[in-house]
């Protein structure tokens, strides 16, 4: 057995090792030019976005012979950017800290409590998750416009407070858990909710991390519910901030881009800083989902 | 007994918040959407009982059976492609070569693009006279393509555009699979004398079956519901040529504000997602072999 393990790997390190200091893996020959394409969209909205409209619409393409910032201050005339992002940075924070609360709490519960109607509660929620936001949205859209929640920020948290997707992550995760620490909280005379916020949400990071990157990336870049109830300028997000924005000049293109630029940065920064998070939170929902 | 109803107590205490979010904003609006699917309404007058009208109707709506073409269409390519191509693009990163770290972001980075912010992007990449890729294809004197603007074409430009987010997605998942599998049973391959492509053939995609099922599941329920990029693309157009079943839901309800029609779009969407759904998973259940 150990000659094997032992031999082999050694073997092939040595060999690739050494070789591949001087010479470049052949994967790079299909990496490199495929990256390359992948990227291209981003670069050619940046570089648009700070051409001249001149430049921009120039065949075939120049590059652009300075930076022309006025593209974002026109943007920004053009529609209120800093409106939207707030509108949806505050939709988005509510959502993420409404899920992280209810899910735990409701996730807990399935996993460790014996209540009453346990099991077929927590089926029935099984069951929603897979029905199509297309069946509910309709009848949704009545019940905001009864509760008199049309064209406002709330007709974007409240439904999406709690998600069954997550009451599902966190019911997982935390039956993974050893249930001494909890039995032990419980007999030093901890409450059940002292001991899920003392004991087991200290040990749950993992799981509410991937909840809160699923939610964020989730509520961020939602378009349609948001179309849907969503109809002043002060009340939009980014992203139905931006298909107006696109709608009303449509082939204004350096404007559009820099538009699209100030909306795409605050989530693709979010993402270079996070990337192993958000990597890893996907990762784990396709792995468990 | 004391100790057994407080539990009762505690569970409906701290699901209670959950539950009735999840009745109020899911499960009423289930089965109101059926409900609705039987009706006549325009959202402001009272709503109309009307039977199976709806339902006979979308029977015998051209438009809606060719939205419904169009949408499996559009599924029919998106899936292998964003299936196939999230595979080759793991296989290429699962390496530990110089750089990978910024290939990985490179490939990942337009999964944290949003949808509108994607089609816009390739509004103007696919622009006819102005765009970039009618440039490049010009160098191999291809083109110029009308793109979104073909009804021949537009299609086609929908698949190109969504596929550069998903393909990114399913790598990340992919490359998870792959790095899940152990070591000794490549270099066991290795050992019996495998090449690399029946070692890939006969080890590595038997292993990574349940990601290809989960894959191939929800890109299809993505792809049934395919809107926002069209939406912002093409509505639609031009000629209808994009108008996928989602989109048709969407000016039926919310353009033309025939609720009731609405609703039994959404209902025939749904079955037909939960059928093919049900279908792919019975055929991986009989080829997808679980480890552990």
């Amino acid at each position: 057995m150990s000659e094997h393990t032992v031999q082999v790997p050694v073997a092939e390190a040595g060999v690739e090792g050494v070789w591949r200091r001087f010479v470049p893996s052949p994967r790079h020959a299909l990496l490199l030019p495929l990256a390359l394409v992948m990227l291209t969209p981003l670069a050619w909205m940046l570089m648009t976005s700070i051409q001249t409209p001149d430049e921009a619409m120039h065949f075939p393409p120049v590059l652009p012979s300075g930076i022309h910032w006025q593209n974002y201050t026109d943007a920004l005339h053009a529609a209120p950017f800093g409106r939207f992002f707030f509108n949806t940075a505050l939709v988005t924070g509510a959502c993420v800290l409404g899920n992280l609360l209810l899910c735990s709490l409701a996730g807990y519960a399935f996993a460790r409590l014996r209540f009453f109607g346990r099991d077929v509660v927590f089926v029935v929620i099984l069951a929603t998750l897979m029905v199509p936001f297309q069946v509910v949205m309709i009848p949704t859209f009545i019940i905001m416009k009864d509760l008199g929640l049309i064209d406002s920020l709330g007709a974007l948290i409240v439904p999406n407070l709690v998600t069954p997707f997550g009451i599902f992550l966190m019911r997982q995760f935390f039956r993974t858990l050893p249930i001494d620490l909890e039995e032990a909280a419980r007999i030093d005379g901890c409450s059940r909710l002292g001991t899920l916020f003392r004991v087991v949400l200290p040990l749950s990071g993992p799981a509410l991390a991937t909840l809160a990157v699923i939610t964020f990336l989730y509520s961020w870049n939602d378009f349609l519910w948001p179309l849907i109830v969503i109809q002043s300028d002060s009340h939009m997000t980014l992203q139905l901030g931006l298909s107006t924005f696109q709608g009303a000049h449509a082939t204004n293109w350096t404007l559009l881009m820099a538009g699209n630029v100030m909306a795409v940065l605050p989530m693709l920064l979010a993402f270079l800083l996070a990337q192993r998070q958000f990597v890893n939170s996907i990762a784990a929902v396709g792995v468990k989902g | 007994m004391r100790l057994v109803r407080s539990e009762h107590t505690a569970g409906w205490a701290f699901i209670l918040p959950a539950v009735v979010l999840i009745v109020a904003f899911g499960l009423v609006p289930i089965v109101w959407a059926l409900l609705l699917s039987f009706q006549s309404s325009d959202f402001v007058s009272p709503p109309k009982w009307v039977g199976l009208a709806n339902y006979q109707a979308l029977r015998h709506d051209p438009d809606f059976r060719a939205a419904i073409v169009r949408t499996l269409e559009y599924t029919a390519i998106f899936v292998p492609v964003v299936v196939l191509g999230g595979l080759g693009v793991a296989v290429l990163l699962n390496a530990k070569v110089r750089f990978i770290s910024i290939y990985r972001t490179a490939f990942f980075v337009p999964v944290a693009c949003s949808t509108v912010a994607t089609a816009i992007i390739f509004n103007w990449l696919l622009e006819p006279t102005f765009g970039l890729v009618n440039w490049v294809l010009g160098w191999f004197s291809l083109g110029p393509y009308g793109f979104f603007q073909d009804p021949n074409q537009a299609l086609f430009s929908v698949v190109l555009m969504t596929s550069w987010g998903w393909i990114g997605f399913n790598a990340i998942i992919y490359l998870a699979a792959l790095q899940g599998i152990p070591g000794e049973l490549l270099e066991a391959a290795e050992i019996d004398g495998a090449s690399r492509f029946v070692t890939f053939w006969r080890v590595v995609w038997p292993l990574l079956g349940p990601a290809t099922l989960l894959l191939v599941v929800w890109s299809s329920i993505n792809a049934l519901q395919v809107f926002d990029e069209i939406y912002v693309s093409t509505r639609g157009g031009p000629l209808q040529a994009t108008t996928v079943v989602v989109y048709y839901l969407y000016e039926q309800a919310f353009r033309f504000f025939a609720a009731g029609y609405g609703a039994a779009i959404a209902y025939v969407l749904f079955v037909a997602i939960l059928l093919l759904t049900l279908l792919q998973l019975w055929i991986g259940r009989r080829r997808v072999h679980y480890t552990s």
